[in-house]
């Protein structure tokens, strides 16, 4: 404050405002907002005429409107007879997003998870072997990936009619998977409930050890005790209600399979392309990881005497897992964001049948395309922040 | 004269081509307290780290405890159980308390009640007399006060013996004493120690033998008083030569 | 060593010195290397093993397929039968498109020339044994695109070829390189602008930068496509690869921007205290202290970046620019070559990862000279 009257002091007269750096910030700011306005009113202008000479509506009335087109993979009831609308097209496009990427990530940290390991890996030729997968899966194009899987991969697979049959239940076909149709028997709903009790066991059951543990220093093999109760539980159960499901299986006839459930090969294409390509993101991530954790830190609990099990488990991981969680974070939301690819092969995510046929079919190109970048948009907020709880939590944590 | 607790013999390591240590023998008598000093590289940490086998050595024989290390897991784990090490950078979990530092390997590896373990950690915390921080984080500590964590952690296993590599030498100087003085009186216990330190007072004070290292072998080893006093080798006139004239 | 058994607490003191000795023969060589990184334990050499059977299974049949049992030379898909190996035959025959596009063919050296002229630019940008450094990037930025316009587009006598006949790799190329060009000015304008003290061009600056990242690229093009049309005046009619750019560009910077405030931040506030204490105001101490330091940082950062672009310009052959991957994808559309997907595929895949895998050794080689640059 001193300084800003001794330079207004010095300067004096009229002049002197214009060199207050807090009046020119000011100013500064005033115009550019001005300058956007303006530059946003002219766009608009623009757009109505265009609009208006196009003869396209605006509003989002068109996602009342039915939607003449069939999909081929939808989680809810759609259908063009029911005249399904616009609106529907669009939760269907997005659940199918969601399915698509729920899967792929599953996958892809499954796949990373193993492939960072064994990149580190002491076996100089796993190692290399996986450094060369990684180099030649990141050096080319993800659409071209996706292009290959489906065009070369999984399209040049037997025709329907010679389908390869996997013990006459799954057969693998150009169009996709058809597998048999389960079919809920009554008596199912227990089968259902048994999970769900196996999994409260199993909660119960770490914490019951942990206990026992704590108290009496015995320990409890939960991880392989688990595996059990919930593979074991459930099975227990459908015996005892007399396996209350059956499947319908899939007869091919001339050209076609009548019964069972088939599988788009469009789903595998994508899943293939998604699940490859961040794999190996994830793979150096990991990697990064668990180099992050210096080597001290293992011996150190080597020299304690906790064996090579313990101190990845106790030591090294949950370390490791603090610089690998907020990159892989932000894969998850890579993918999710690749999965728009989808339309490139046809798989019905969000961005093809929305973006790309209801946007044919309405011409509504602001209205869907905005949609569009406000689930994604969506999207990445949810993920920044579940960031920032994370990186809160983990430095309460440190400090 | 009771039975040696670590006995080496014809030990030879090599770091590929590079012939680190070269035909060790040493005996290592229950509660003896052996400061090892030499010039960097000349393989005194290597040596130390091969008793509890972190490193491999690869010719010769080990026996500690009367349990000799080859590659057999089972024997590893036995031995490490019971000798402790101290760590020049020292080695805690930054992700855990301090307490629970000390009491992860007494849960683990001891199957130690976990009240009993934190009570015995808490033991030791007050050996180092730092109990106080039990319950904070690593990275809130001095280097002082984490390296006396790092003492009371191997502890907390109960050792036979402890090794310490370079305890002091990432402190900065008005930090040494604090650890120098918890290792006298770990001294004064009866524990058996081997220490890897250029800290001659210590050594002096507290060491029942003192042996010189150079270029991957024992060159001298003597009692403090004749070793400091009445060195016999040129090369550790040398190194004494220019550890003491600073 | 005898005199030391003799006295196993005692004194001793070694007269005679040791002398290195070689490791044990198993340790070393070849056969120590391949204990060591390939045999250590039982798991180990169970993991060898397979790995071996798996190249066994894989590596001999394709080499067997790419190169023995193939095809190189013929006129359609027709000569490809009885052909158990790849059938490489569209690529000779249609190199000229997977390169050029629908570029004339008798002006085709222009291209080839262009792209000379641009390695000829590069080299002593690239590297520090060629010198004029500063000059060749500078004339890499202002001139060159000029140059490239007038060979490529025509003007001055050279016949016009509009940009709907560049393709194939030259259009990838040309895509990624005028990207690259604009992205990053805009992108250090938005990083400064985000790191402002004026609060309403931070803000304005984060949400530009937060909205491009946060989605999909290919949504940022089908709005350049669809609805940037409807944003320009009547009469106007920017083209459709002008449009696709510059929904490229949008969604570049914001990536350029992220890449340069990671140099921004980098770099200690003491640089800039200093140059405010030497009585610099803001341009004049971005442009001669910060910038100049931040912008080395970042170099490796910034060749990453665009080795993702240069990926991510695949995507408009979606919206029906034709580039490298569309003429791979509708080669095979084409009835004389129907089935070559597998060959047209992995000669535009072996094309893109030359590009991107050199690209990536540069950064990498880049990064540790920069690395080791800081430390002296």
């Amino acid at each position: 404050m001193a300084a800003d009257s001794q330079a207004g002091g010095r300067r004096q007269g009229a002049a002197s405002w214009w060199y207050d750096p807090k009046i020119r910030a000011i100013a500064f700011q005033v115009a550019f907002v001005l300058a956007l306005i303006g530059l946003g009113v002219y766009l608009v202008h623009n757009t109505l005429i265009n609009l208006e000479k196009r003869n396209i509506k605006t509003g989002f009335d068109f996602l009342f409107n039915p939607a003449g087109f069939e999909i081929p993979l939808t989680l809810i009831p759609y259908s063009v007879e029911a005249g399904s609308t616009h609106g529907a097209v669009f939760i269907v496009g997005l659940l199918n997003t969601l399915l698509i990427s729920a899967m792929g990530i599953v996958l892809a940290t499954i796949l990373g998870f193993i492939l960072g390991v064994l990149r580190l890996s002491n076996n100089w030729l796993v190692s290399r072997l996986v450094g060369v997968y990684i180099e030649a899966v990141r050096n080319v194009p993800l659409l071209l990936q996706f292009l290959f899987w489906h065009f070369a991969v999984f399209q040049s697979l037997p025709l329907v009619r010679r389908a390869i049959p996997i013990f006459d239940t799954v057969y693998i076909h150009n169009r996709g998977l058809t597998i048999p149709k389960p079919i809920p028997q009554p008596g199912f709903m227990l089968v259902v409930a048994s999970v769900f009790i196996a999994v409260a066991t199993i909660i119960y059951l770490k914490k019951w050890a942990r206990r026992r543990q704590d108290a009496t220093g015995e320990q409890f093999p939960v991880f392989w005790v688990s595996l059990g109760v919930l593979i074991g539980v459930p099975l227990l159960v459908s015996a005892a209600a007399g396996f209350p499901l059956t499947w319908e299986y899939a007869e091919l006839g001339r050209f076609r399979f009548t019964g069972g459930l088939e599988i788009q090969i469009e789903l595998f294409s994508t899943l293939a392309a998604l699940t490859v390509y961040t794999s190996s993101f994830v793979a150096e991530i990991v990697r990064a990881g668990i180099l992050a954790v210096s080597k001290g830190q293992q011996e150190a609990s080597y020299s304690l005497g906790v064996r090579p099990a313990p101190t990845l488990r106790l030591v090294i991981i949950p370390q490791a897992l603090r610089v690998i969680v907020p990159p892989l974070v932000s894969q998850y939301l890579n993918l999710t964001k690749n999965s728009s690819l989808g339309i490139a092969i046809g798989y019905p995510d969000l961005f093809n049948v929305f973006g790309g046929i209801s946007l044919n079919q309405s011409g509504q190109a602001i209205e869907i395309v905005a949609m569009c970048m406000v689930v994604y948009l969506t999207f990445s907020l949810l993920i920044s922040l579940y960031m920032n709880w994370y990186n809160r939590r983990i430095s309460l944590v440190e400090r | 004269m009771s039975e040696p607790i670590i006995r080496i013999e014809g030990m030879n390591k090599w770091f590929g081509q590079f012939h680190v240590l070269r035909d060790i023998d040493l005996t290592v008598n229950r509660a003896e307290r052996i400061v090892i000093c030499g010039p960097s590289g000349s393989g005194k940490s290597t040596l130390i780290r091969c008793i509890n086998r972190l490193e491999e050595h690869q010719k010769g024989t080990i026996v500690v405890e009367g349990i000799e290390l080859t590659g057999d897991l089972k024997q590893i784990d036995n031995v490490r159980r019971e000798v402790g090490m101290v760590f020049q950078q020292f080695n805690l979990f930054p992700h855990l308390t301090v307490l629970e530092n000390c009491t992860l390997a007494p849960i683990w590896v001891r199957r130690t009640p976990r009240a009993e373990a934190e009570e015995l950690a808490m033991e030791y915390l007050t050996r180092v007399k730092i109990p106080e921080q039990a319950l904070k984080y690593p990275g809130q500590l001095s280097g002082g006060q984490q390296q006396r964590v790092a003492i009371a952690r191997s502890l907390c296993m109960r050792p036979k013996i402890m090794l310490f590599d370079e305890p002091t030498s990432a402190l900065d100087p008005e930090m040494i004493k604090e650890v120098l003085d918890v290792m006298v009186e770990l001294a004064e216990t009866e524990m058996t120690m081997l220490v890897v330190t250029h800290e001659m007072g210590f050594a002096r004070q507290v060491a029942h033998r003192v042996i010189f290292m150079d270029e991957g072998q024992i060159v001298e080893q003597n009692e403090p008083e004749e070793f400091f006093y009445n060195p016999k080798s040129d090369r550790t006139k040398l190194f004494l030569s220019q550890i003491l004239s600073h | 060593m005898s005199d030391i058994a003799n006295h196993p607490g005692g004194s001793f003191y070694r007269t005679e010195n040791i002398p290195q000795s070689p490791p044990p023969v198993s340790t070393v060589g070849v056969l120590g290397w391949m204990r060591q990184n390939l045999f250590s334990s039982p798991f180990n050499t169970a993991l060898t093993l397979l790995t071996l059977y798996l190249l066994y299974l894989v590596v001999p049949p394709l080499f067997q397929w790419a190169f023995i049992d193939s095809l190189l030379e013929g006129e359609s898909n027709k000569d490809c039968r009885g052909i158990a190996g790849a059938c490489w035959v569209l690529v000779p025959k249609r190199f000229g498109q997977y390169i050029y596009g629908f570029y004339p063919e008798p002006e085709r050296w222009r291209v080839n020339l262009t792209f000379i002229l641009f390695c000829l630019n590069l080299l002593p940008v690239l590297s520090d044994r060629v010198p004029g450094r500063t000059f060749a990037a500078l004339f890499l930025v202002f001139g060159f695109p000029v140059v490239a316009f007038v060979l490529l587009h025509g003007a001055f006598g050279l016949e016009v070829v509009p940009t709907h006949k560049w393709g194939g790799l030259t259009l990838t190329l040309v895509f990624a390189s005028v990207a690259i060009l604009f992205s990053l000015p805009i992108g250090i304008l938005l990083a400064l602008g985000r790191r402002s003290e004026m609060p309403v061009i931070r803000t304005i600056c984060i949400a530009f930068i937060e909205l491009w990242r946060a989605v999909p690229l290919i949504t940022v093009l089908f709005m350049a496509s669809f609805v940037l049309p409807l944003f320009t005046p009547e009469g106007v009619n920017a083209n459709e690869l002008l449009r696709a750019l510059i929904g490229f560009i949008m969604f570049a910077s914001a990536y350029m921007a992220e890449v340069v405030r990671g140099g921004l931040q980098a770099l200690p506030k003491g640089q800039t205290e200093a140059a405010q204490a030497l009585g610099l105001n803001y341009w004049k101490s971005m442009q001669l202290i910060i910038l100049p330091q931040a912008l080395k940082i970042v170099i490796p950062g910034i060749v990453n970046t665009f080795i993702a672009l240069f990926k991510d310009t695949a995507l408009v052959s979606i919206i029906g620019l034709f580039d490298l991957l569309l003429v791979a994808r509708s080669a095979v559309t084409d009835p004389k070559w129907l089935g070559l997907e597998h060959e047209s595929y992995i000669f535009a895949a072996v094309i893109y990862f030359v590009f991107c895998f050199s690209m990536s050794r540069y950064s990498l080689w880049l990064e540790r000279k920069l690395d080791t640059g800081h430390r002296t």
